[in-house]
């Protein structure tokens, strides 16, 4: 379990971290979502006693990050958003090093390697150097190292920016795996639709501050309150564009240049939009394919910059 | 103890430092070097000899030759081997990770001095076999050899200390390096020319019994050793000039060395992680 208290970090007169409270539950997913600069990375260096807070403090598993910072090391495997490797170390002697600081046994860390390797998908590239290996790949190694302790919480910072859409699904099937496993993650991105899939709880923080907190349904509820839809269809433009418009829920319904498809904006439930759909066949409406176009953080950004103070 | 110099740091930079072939290049190349130095001392002495004889005398001032040009490299070489070990793992994005881990700071500063300056260890431990030549020759006692040896480690090991305290404390190895060297500088040429310029004094008889030369040889490690190679040699300065203090110089160097090594470590272990304690409140 992960408790901040009123955790803040000033740099002279800069606030990069603002009186941050937050509660992660045991064996929950929690997904940071902000821009650069937001204070994500600052709330991370301060769990994994890297960075000293200015005040307030937390708690990882009951340890205090001021008073106990080796114990909660021990608890904690942390990703970096950045981070290097070692030259001329082999994906193996990487894991055996970290083990090894980790006070694990040899014995243990030659069962322990081949295991986070397969987690990791990387049991091909054991002994492979750790320099030459794509940034996916030394992504996923990274990953298994801060398992090597087998860690109760996990603090991974931004681990698939940068990565092509291969190694990003990659590496969410890996934190998927991890949270069925019961690990507590902590994790961050740019990219709120990224977290939606795997987080039960999603925070978004801007400015060093926490502005919304909940499901990733709950806050883009919150935040827009609207989906955009577009509906592709098979002729029968002007009988779709009469049906939709009659709809209680469906507004600012434009016909798009491509000449076949409409775009509108839906404020409903996932059920309201199931509903929407099968009326719309129901009224031998063509529809080729009908779809919500993803929210991106930028988009519930501009949201929250119009000053709406969610939390 | 064990752990503390047998630590996961130690055992990996060993295997990163000495799986590289530049290493074994390295290594070879200086022990050339030497050879072609002693060879070559030998036969110049040999050919201005008349009788194409090499003396036991001449063979210590070639292990003096020697020791000084071993002195060099060690202060030359320490500052760049040292000054960027943890300043080196913050630019290279690795030190937030090794920090994160349950090593303690002390097992990380200690195993970074030590396998940072193993391999000019290595590179003196692998010319004694070359200094031993002086032997064949007489003039010089395997007792001096081991005493320079232990003298030229006890060096290392402190100049490799102010290395790893500026790379700890400054973020960017190039500050580092250059902060290193300048205080490598100051303790040998800067002792020197102030040691110079104290003895000026006393000799013009401003001052007797001024005992600040003296501590300015105590911490001049080119004089120190000096002072190993030829025993006599500031005793009789030391008569000659005043300096005052009836205390020999090898130990005021040892304990002055030992505690500027006491100083740069406990600082650097102090200084490698954040002190997570709240410092202000509001």
């Amino acid at each position: 379990m992960i408790e901040i208290i009123d955790l803040t970090k000033r740099y002279g007169k800069f606030t990069a971290l603002d009186s941050l409270n937050l509660k992660i539950e045991k064996g929950s997913v929690f997904g940071f979502v902000g821009q650069n600069g937001a204070g994500k990375s600052t709330t991370f260096s301060i769990l994994a006693t890297l960075l000293s807070p200015s005040s307030g403090t937390a708690y990882i598993n009951g340890y205090n990050i001021s008073k106990e910072p080796k114990a909660v090391r021990s608890q904690i495997g942390y990703m970096p958003d950045f981070f290097g490797v070692y030259d001329q170390l082999k994906a193996v002697e990487y894991l055996d090093f970290y083990g090894a600081s980790y006070g694990i046994s040899q014995s243990e860390r030659k069962k322990l390697i081949p295991q986070l390797l397969e987690l990791v998908n990387l049991t091909h590239k054991q002994d492979s150097y750790v320099d030459v290996l794509s940034r996916g790949m030394k992504q996923r190694l990274c990953l298994a190292r801060s398992l090597i302790h087998d860690p109760e919480v996990l603090i991974l910072d931004e681990p698939a920016s940068g990565l092509d859409p291969r190694a990003r699904v990659e590496m969410r099937e890996i934190l998927k795996e991890l949270k069925n496993m019961g690990k507590t993650i902590l994790i961050s991105s740019h990219i709120l639709p990224e977290l939606a899939e795997m987080c039960d709880v999603i925070g978004i923080i801007d400015q060093g501050k926490l502005v919304a907190e909940g499901s990733v349904a709950e806050i883009q509820k919150r935040l827009q309150g609207e989906k955009l839809i577009i509906a592709k269809l098979y002729r029968e433009l002007d009988k779709a564009v009469n049906f939709f418009e009659d709809q209680p829920l469906v507004s600012q319904l434009v016909r798009r240049d491509d000449g076949e498809s409409l775009q509108f904006m839906f404020n409903g439930t996932i059920e309201e939009q199931v509903q929407l759909l099968k009326a719309a066949l129901s009224h031998d409406i063509p529809i080729v394919s009908f779809s919500e176009i993803e929210t991106n953080l930028e988009d519930v950004f501009m949201e929250i910059t119009k000053g709406v103070e969610l939390s | 103890m064990r752990n503390l110099f047998l630590n996961p740091v130690l055992n990996k930079e060993f295997k990163l430092r000495f799986r590289s072939f530049k290493s074994f290049l390295g290594l070879s190349f200086y022990l050339l070097a030497l050879s072609i130095i002693i060879i070559g001392f030998i036969y110049i002495q040999t050919q201005n000899s008349p009788m194409g004889l090499f003396r036991p005398d001449q063979s210590k001032n070639m292990f003096m030759l020697l020791s000084f040009i071993q002195m060099g490299l060690i202060l030359f070489i320490t500052p760049g081997l040292t000054a960027g070990v943890i300043s080196g793992e913050r630019e290279k994005q690795t030190l937030n990770i090794l920090l994160t881990t349950n090593q303690s700071s002390t097992s990380i500063i200690f195993g970074k001095l030590i396998s940072s300056v193993s391999f000019l260890l290595l590179m003196i431990i692998a010319s004694m076999p070359i200094y031993s030549i002086v032997f064949l020759f007489g003039g010089i006692s395997p007792g001096q050899v081991a005493t320079i040896l232990g003298f030229y480690i006890f060096t290392i090991l402190v100049f490799g200390s102010v290395g790893i305290f500026f790379s700890t404390l400054v973020r960017r190895t190039i500050i580092a390096m250059v902060s290193t060297y300048g205080v490598t500088l100051f303790l040998t040429a800067g002792t020197a020319f102030l040691f110079t310029v104290t003895m000026s004094v006393n000799q013009m008889g401003i001052t007797t019994n001024n005992p600040v030369p003296y501590f300015f040889v105590m911490l001049n490690p080119i004089m120190i050793l000096f002072g190993f190679l030829e025993p006599d040699a500031f005793k009789e300065l030391s008569s000659q000039t005043g300096m005052g203090i009836d205390f020999p110089l090898w130990a005021a160097f040892l304990i002055s060395y030992t505690i500027i090594f006491l100083i740069m470590i406990f600082i650097s272990i102090r200084k490698l992680r954040p002190n997570m304690k709240v410092k202000s409140k509001g």
